[in-house]
């Protein structure tokens, strides 16, 4: 399983970023082989209407679940209409917490 | 002619000024104002008369799942985010489309199609065999307020002479307000919001070339900082009214001054003269 984890920086010790489309990187973690891999959001200073935009970046590089903060309004749709689960997280966090926090089963599923 | 006459701040008086020059005018000539400011239309309560109404549709996409292989380029190609690309789907949100055409542009399969939205309404009015009353009104929830100004505004082409009452600030309805006009006047107030929302509005008049004059209303009868700013900009000051209980009495009231008196009446004419000369027009 491929999990997208929305963080400030790249890789597992980063902060969690806690906004969804405007965060600076986007960390994927593929659950399975542990492979890491940190892609910085090309829309992240970008004008509005970035939340489907994102939606459709991390859809394409193949998340099957989503670790943030918050969802906008577009955002929630589109990861809804998406069938990707998103679920809550804290920026007290690192993405290797809220990796493990989401693998025990703790994280609340953002609905 | 095509005349508009804008702000910067609200509530300085453009719809004052632009109700007054229709009444001026019209009575020797035929006169169509466009009230562009969708999301708050007033210039039609100075001239009480039934309205015809006419739906604002907009294009958006309709996309053919049968053609559609998912390939991603439209929700690539779209800035704003209303189409997007998921495992099974098109997800479209009508709100953030702007109408543009890219995403049926870019599909490989020729599998996006136009599909019409109404977004608000145009009104149209003629309180006198000589006035034409043509007012866009954006519809409740919905946000492309451009698209009802440009909608209005087409409903008005070809007539000779056509003012617009634009909508306040410098955004996008005030700069499709402006697109293609030949002249601008900008209503300001004696007021340190006055001062600067002209500045902005000036710039953005001077940006889209377009020859601008201005009209000083509630006048302190010294004006110093706008006429300070006028000189700066080298704008015209075309007009002053003052601040006076008559003038308001009679705007409050829904009156118009140039059908009150006479003398307001020669003044807003020799104001479309002068705003006529600004653009090199007799």
């Amino acid at each position: 399983m491929k999990v997208c984890i929305t963080a400030q920086a790249a890789g597992l010790d980063a902060p969690v970023e806690p906004r969804f489309a405007r965060a600076p990187f986007f960390v994927f973690i593929e659950t399975g082989t542990g492979e890491i891999h940190s892609v910085a959001n090309a829309l992240c200073g970008g004008p509005g209407g970035a939340g489907p935009r994102v939606v459709q970046f991390i859809a394409e590089y193949g998340a099957d679940v989503l670790v943030t903060g918050q969802l906008g309004e577009n955002a929630d749709r589109a990861i809804h209409a998406a069938r990707i689960p998103a679920y809550a997280t804290t920026e007290e966090k690192t993405v290797g917490e809220a990796l493990e926090a989401f693998r025990s089963g703790t994280l609340r599923e953002i609905s | 002619m095509k005349l508009v006459v804008a702000s910067g701040k609200g509530g300085t008086g453009k719809t004052t000024v632009a109700a007054n020059l229709a009444y001026a005018l019209a009575r020797s000539r035929e006169v169509v104002t466009v009230d562009c400011d969708v999301e708050a239309p007033n210039l039609h309560l100075f001239f009480p008369s039934m309205a015809h109404e006419l739906p604002a549709r907009v294009p958006v996409p309709a996309v053919d799942p049968a053609r559609c292989t998912l390939c991603g380029e439209c929700g690539r190609f779209c800035r704003f985010g209303a189409i997007s690309v998921l495992k099974t789907e098109v997800f479209f949100l009508p709100d953030l489309c702007h109408s543009c055409g890219g995403c049926r542009y870019v599909c490989p399969e020729n599998a996006v199609r136009d599909e019409y939205r109404t977004v608000g309404s145009v009104r149209c009015a003629r309180p006198s065999p000589s006035l034409t009353l043509i007012g866009g009104v954006l519809g409740e929830g919905e946000v492309q307020a451009p698209a009802v100004v440009r909608y209005a505004k087409r409903l008005a082409e070809g007539a000779p002479l056509i003012i617009y009452d634009a909508p306040p600030g410098i955004g996008c309805t005030v700069i499709e307000t402006l697109k293609g006009a030949d002249a601008c006047l900008l209503v300001t107030e004696s007021t340190p919001f006055g001062a600067h929302d002209l500045a902005l509005a000036a710039e953005v008049a001077r940006q889209l070339e377009l020859p601008t004059g201005v009209v000083i209303n509630r006048s302190d009868g010294d004006d110093r900082a706008i006429r300070q700013i006028c000189r700066e900009l080298g704008l015209p000051v075309l007009m002053t009214i003052p601040f006076d209980r008559s003038i308001a009495t009679i705007q409050n009231r829904g009156g118009l001054i140039s059908r009150e008196h006479d003398g307001w009446r020669s003044r807003f004419a020799a104001l479309f003269a002068d705003a006529c000369g600004l653009g090199g027009r007799a």
